[in-house]
């Protein structure tokens, strides 16, 4: 019952707030939103405070032929620890959301959004079966989509919002398909029967391009595809340093600690079927150490504040892969807490030097603000020393079981893994050091009008800093005993299944240097921030023309957008115009028809760059294909 | 004679015809009598709207084969009688157009000649679009389906576009040229089986090498209302030509009835044919849904944009019914719905810049969320539907033949639902130039958001967009019968021995 509230009063409220709009003036929709996220926090605390129950049925959704997914609140420990995670975070940050956008002309709107956002993505957690989870998993997209685009006016929010969804459609079409072959094999897309099922499928086999896969590889596979895409894996990333250009509190909310975690959460969830398939699991671990090592070397050079902790999201979002991919889904859950905490506080204190900072978000224009800002300061230390996993804050203790798990694994992913790893926490380290001096410390290099106006931000912006900054510090130590500790499995009970081969089970066993490598390194990479940034400001600068090669590889972000564009986009603009050409002229023989549709050639070139990230987005999933073959192939 | 004992279903076909000889007779000064004449076809498609909800109310759907049935001696000279009945998968295409006649009345402010034959016009377009739905001999369907022909014709020619008389002709030979060949086929049935009693004729059997000449001379005459690639180029010119009423019509429930006949005919009554060229409509579906949607993404002009998307839903539609699973059939079926709505509010969004005056070029557009909030959310909650977003009915239609396709081929699944991602693109192309960024120039600045004539338009259409999304059992429960026995008719009638299995191990 406490769920069912937790979950649908953010509904309401976005309804008040968007919809009522007209009767209940500004003022009013924006406190109904509150009110229900209040609500819906405390209703999620009671859920979880009452514990696990059976999944509870609401109402008939789909029932055609043996397809008969309905809608359905699942309330076992994953979905409980989640929705209290969403709300609470949520409920923090539309409190922030009321300072932050206090000067926007239609701030009922943004509270109505994330108000939905909210409802969307409790109705991904709370889901007992795959298609209402997708019901979840598109909702959130879409809200992303409005919020990045919130600001409809400017070019760059629609490239983005344009960009965001489409490249997440992608990854939904695998996950749609995935859903299909989930039912043709299991007779049902119910949680509890797929999982029920998976040992009578292990031999069973499907068969694409000719070659026989077991189905259960196929299924995880289309399904990672899907979670690739939310959770913005290399291949499938680039959406979302774009995606920065939403409001803050957004990047916070949905790109940060919820939605993009929502492929995580999605892998945890169907543990039993990923267990069953090894293949899938090494791609995973693959997948996901390489986007975490990836991601922070590109974090290293960025110059916007959002897009550097863009860039740690997708990183910190490879290490969760990497450890559901070893079998560690407790340990995967763990960081997915931690993270969303710290990088929530993060993204709302970055928010508050923006606003200090009358929207600037260059770093190198920054500087100093340590004195003038020195609550923020202090919450972006926290932040901070969370991400880089400095003991005891709570990055520490999951990001170092994640490479524990791996190393423990004993597998040649895992160890590729805990490699990937370990160098990315340098990097982290590096630069979340980097970004701290740069805009704390120092002299300020902002102009002089902006410099005049640096104030610290509303108390209504800060306390939800000072409450995440609580959970950043604390969650760590505090979670660790139930999350990952010898009794997990009474704490998640049969809500993860985590297989006798789990990487996590011989955690303990990694010891000495192996257990200090990502804490040893993590204190390199800051010594190197200091040494760079504090110490010899020079030296950044000469680095980057000794090795200017290496530098714009890493300020173009390994050159993915432009290789996407020459090896996709303009072959698929010749392919749509030639598309547009035959349909006119040769299907379409009728010869006086044309002379006044082809007359503005011109313009439809125009029209068609605008649609060409769709186009190359669709390349892209056919070479994603390819790709995942050759690799099951190969094994 | 059935269940309420009176002929309701040609009370409801018929009633809409004596509107429109009302209309025509009516008398007086031009602007007083347009508005009268609207104000008679508007109550005259309420009443009949009532009606249809009452047969709604009454239907059974537990029940596989025709209701409310009317059987009439007509040319009895040569055994073919006037027969009327729904069943479940009739009952919703007539209640799509019950619902979009009168909105479509609603939609007709911008005619201004002749408006006197113009409401004529749509209530005889209304009384022949329920007589073909609901006939069940092939003469009566056949009748009714060229009829449907007529009126349309003329509010394209009449009362289009520029190039109307272009796209009018167009239209009209398009359509004829394919029903010629729907003729020839009626007669060979009508000689061969010496019947046109649907009911019997769907489980006629008929030899396999006459099944591939009927599947082709169908596929001539549905292939081409349905607007399946490559019969489709009819389509675009004649949306965009239509007055925006016409389009409604047309694509929302016009273009089904290409869809209906492939599922009503060629699907039960050709079962080895279906089959043999099942492979042959999953291309020409698969092709329909990228390669239209590509096309889609080219073009400049609103209306068309929405024209090409709905070919490319066409596509998943053919590819849902020549599946033959229960999941593919009734997600096509859903789908021809869901369609229908969403596009008649595509349409009328259209419809509603142009009645401010603006042209529908993308690049005269922009920004009209500012000034147009309510309008916008509109046009936004049917773009979603139109790229099937879960919640709305667009995702049922989709998820269910994706499902269905997948049961036969991973490849249609795949490629077919790659609309998930094309359309996604097309879509958010269109509703970017239309409401986001700057005004593409300072008159769009002043318009106004909806009027209440366009709230009455606009917010059924969006209850019923959410309506299917959430609670779509509340349609598909009166699928389950027809389309089971029509799966199993398929099934039994091309492995009689499996069939034979079923029924003994039962």
């Amino acid at each position: 019952m406490y769920t069912l509230i937790a979950v649908f009063a953010p509904l309401v409220g976005a309804v008040l707030s968007g919809v009522a709009r007209p009767a209940l003036g500004k003022q009013l929709s924006i406190a109904a939103s509150i009110l229900f996220m209040l609500v819906s926090a405390a209703a999620a605390v009671f859920a979880y405070r009452i514990g696990v129950h059976p999944p509870l049925a609401i109402a008939q959704w789909i029932q055609v032929g043996g397809f008969n997914p309905h809608w359905t609140l699942r309330q076992d420990q994953l979905s409980l620890v989640m929705v209290v995670m969403v709300s609470v975070v949520s409920m923090l940050i539309h409190v922030y959301s009321v300072g932050y956008m206090a000067h926007d002309e239609t701030p009922q709107r943004f509270m109505s959004y994330i108000s939905l956002f909210t409802f969307a993505m409790l109705m991904l957690v709370t889901a007992n079966n795959l298609v209402q989870l997708f019901f979840g998993w598109e909702g959130v997209g879409l809200v992303s989509y409005l919020l990045i685009n919130y600001w409809y006016d400017r070019k760059a929010a629609n490239d983005a919002a344009i960009k965001a969804f489409i490249v997440n459609r992608v990854g939904d079409l695998a996950f749609a398909v995935g859903i299909a072959l989930a039912y043709f094999t299991f007779g049902s897309v119910n949680f509890d029967v797929i999982f029920t099922g998976v040992q009578a499928h292990v031999g069973q086999h499907y068969t694409l391009f000719g070659t026989s896969f077991p189905v259960l590889e196929v299924i995880a596979f289309l399904l990672f595809i899907g979670a690739m895409g939310k959770s913005a894996q290399i291949f499938l990333h680039t959406w979302l340093a774009d995606a920065m250009e939403g409001p803050t509190p957004i990047s916070a909310l949905i790109h940060a600690a919820t939605m993009v975690a929502a492929g995580v959460f999605m892998i945890v969830r169907m543990s039993p079927l990923i267990n069953a398939a090894p293949a899938a699991m090494e791609f995973i671990t693959i997948i996901g150490a390489s986007t975490a090592f990836f991601a922070a070397t590109i974090g290293c050079v960025q110059n916007d504040i959002k897009r550097v902790i863009a860039y740690s999201t997708c990183s910190q979002l490879g290490y969760m892969f990497l450890a559901a991919g070893v079998g560690a889904y407790p340990v995967a859950m763990f960081h997915l807490i931690n993270h969303a905490l710290f990088k929530a506080l993060l993204f709302l204190s970055a928010g508050s030097v923006i606003h200090a900072m009358s929207d600037e978000q260059d770093i190198r224009l920054m500087g100093g603000l340590g004195g003038k800002l020195p609550f923020t300061c202090a919450m972006m230390l926290i932040g901070s020393l969370a991400l880089i996993a400095i003991p005891p804050f709570s990055g520490y203790y999951s990001k170092d079981a994640v490479l524990e798990s791996a190393l423990a694994a004993h597998t040649a992913a895992g160890t590729y893994g805990w490699v990937c790893g370990t160098a990315a926490a340098g990097l982290t380290a590096f630069y979340t050091s980097r970004l701290f001096f740069l805009v704390f410390t120092g002299k300020s290099r902002a102009p002089k009008h902006v410099q005049e106006h640096v104030h610290e931000s509303p108390v209504v912006m800060l306390l939800p800093l000072l409450v995440l900054a609580v959970g950043a510090f604390a969650s760590g130590f505090v979670l660790k005993p139930y999350f990952i500790g010898a009794q997990f499995q009474n704490f998640w009970g049969n809500s993860i299944a985590v297989a006798a081969s789990s990487g996590m089970l011989g955690m303990d066993s990694v010891t000495g240097l192996a257990k200090m490598a990502p804490l040893l390194v993590g204190i390199l990479g800051i010594l190197v921030a200091v040494l760079f940034y504090l110490l010899v400001p020079s030296l950044p600068g000469r680095l980057a023309q000794g090795m200017a090669p290496l530098y714009r590889f890493l300020l173009n972000k390994w050159y993915f957008d432009e290789i996407y564009d020459a090896l996709l986009v303009r072959p698929s603009l010749r392919l749509a115009k030639f598309a547009w050409r035959s349909d006119d002229q040769v299907i379409d023989g009728v010869p006086n028809g044309l002379a006044a549709i082809t007359s503005d050639a011109s313009a439809q070139a125009v029209k068609l760059q605008t649609g060409s990230i769709a186009l190359y987005a669709f390349i892209m999933l056919i070479g994603l294909l390819v790709l995942v073959s050759l690799f099951i192939w190969v094994k | 004679m059935n269940q309420l004992g009176f002929p309701i279903l040609s009370l409801i076909t018929y009633l809409p015809l004596l509107g429109a000889f009302l209309v025509a007779t009516l008398s007086g000064d031009d602007a007083k009598a347009a508005c009268k004449a609207r104000r008679i076809a508007l109550i005259f498609s309420l009443v009949v709207l009532l009606l249809g909800v009452y047969v709604w109310t009454q239907f059974n759907p537990a029940i596989a084969g025709y209701q409310f049935v009317e059987v009439m001696p007509w040319l009895s000279g040569i055994n073919v009688e006037y027969r009327m009945g729904v069943d479940g998968i009739s009952l919703f295409l007539i209640m799509l157009t019950l619902v979009l006649t009168p909105i479509a009345i609603l939609a007709s402010n911008g005619i201004k000649t002749r408006t006197r034959s113009f409401f004529a016009a749509m209530l005889l377009l209304e009384t022949m679009t329920i007589g073909m739905f609901a006939a069940t001999d092939f003469v009566l369907f056949y009748v009714f389906f060229e009829a449907v022909l007529l009126p349309m014709y003329l509010i394209i020619g009449v009362w289009g576009g520029e190039k109307r008389i272009y796209a009018a002709v167009k239209f009209f030979v398009f359509t004829l040229a394919g029903s010629l060949f729907m003729l020839l086929a009626v007669v060979w049935i009508w000689r061969h089986l010496g019947t046109t009693n649907m009911a019997v004729m769907a489980h006629a059997n008929i030899p396999a090498s006459a099944q591939t000449w009927l599947f082709l001379a169908f596929l001539a005459a549905f292939g081409v209302k349905a607007a399946v690639w490559p019969l489709h180029t009819w389509l675009p010119d004649a949306y965009g030509e239509a007055p925006v009423p016409g389009t409604i019509m047309l694509a929302a429930v016009l273009s089904k009835m290409g869809a209906y006949g492939f599922l009503r005919f060629a699907i039960p009554m050709l079962p080895s044919a279906s089959a043999s060229f099942e492979p042959l409509m999953f291309v020409l579906g698969v092709v329909a849904v990228i390669y239209i949607s590509y096309v889609a993404l080219a073009q400049t002009d609103m209306k068309r944009l929405i024209a090409y998307s709905s070919v490319a839903h066409m596509g998943v539609i053919i590819i849902g019914l020549f599946t033959f699973t229960v999941e593919g059939i009734e997600g096509a079926l859903f789908q021809m719905l869901s369609h229908g709505i969403v596009i008649a509010g595509l349409f009328i969004c259209a419809g509603i810049i142009t009645a401010r005056g603006e042209s529908l070029a993308l690049k005269n557009l922009g920004g009209l969320a500012r000034n147009m909030p309510v309008f916008a959310a509109a046009l936004m909650l049917f773009t979603l539907a139109n790229m099937g977003l879960p919640g709305t009915s667009g995702f049922i239609g989709e998820i269910l033949v994706i499902v269905g396709a997948l049961k036969v081929n991973f490849w249609v699944s795949l490629l077919g639902g790659a609309g998930m991602v094309l359309g996604v693109t097309y879509s958010l192309v269109l509703v970017r130039a239309v409401l986001f960024e700057k005004y593409a120039k300072p008159d769009l600045a002043v318009l106004k958001d909806l009027t209440c004539r366009e709230y009455a338009m606009l917010v059924p259409l969006a209850v019923l967009v959410m309506w299917l999304g959430v609670y779509p059992s509340s349609f598909t429960h009166a699928f389950d019968a027809p389309i089971a026995a029509l799966v199993q008719a398929h099934t039994a009638a091309l492995n009689p021995h499996m069939a034979l299995a079923m029924v003994t191990a039962k």
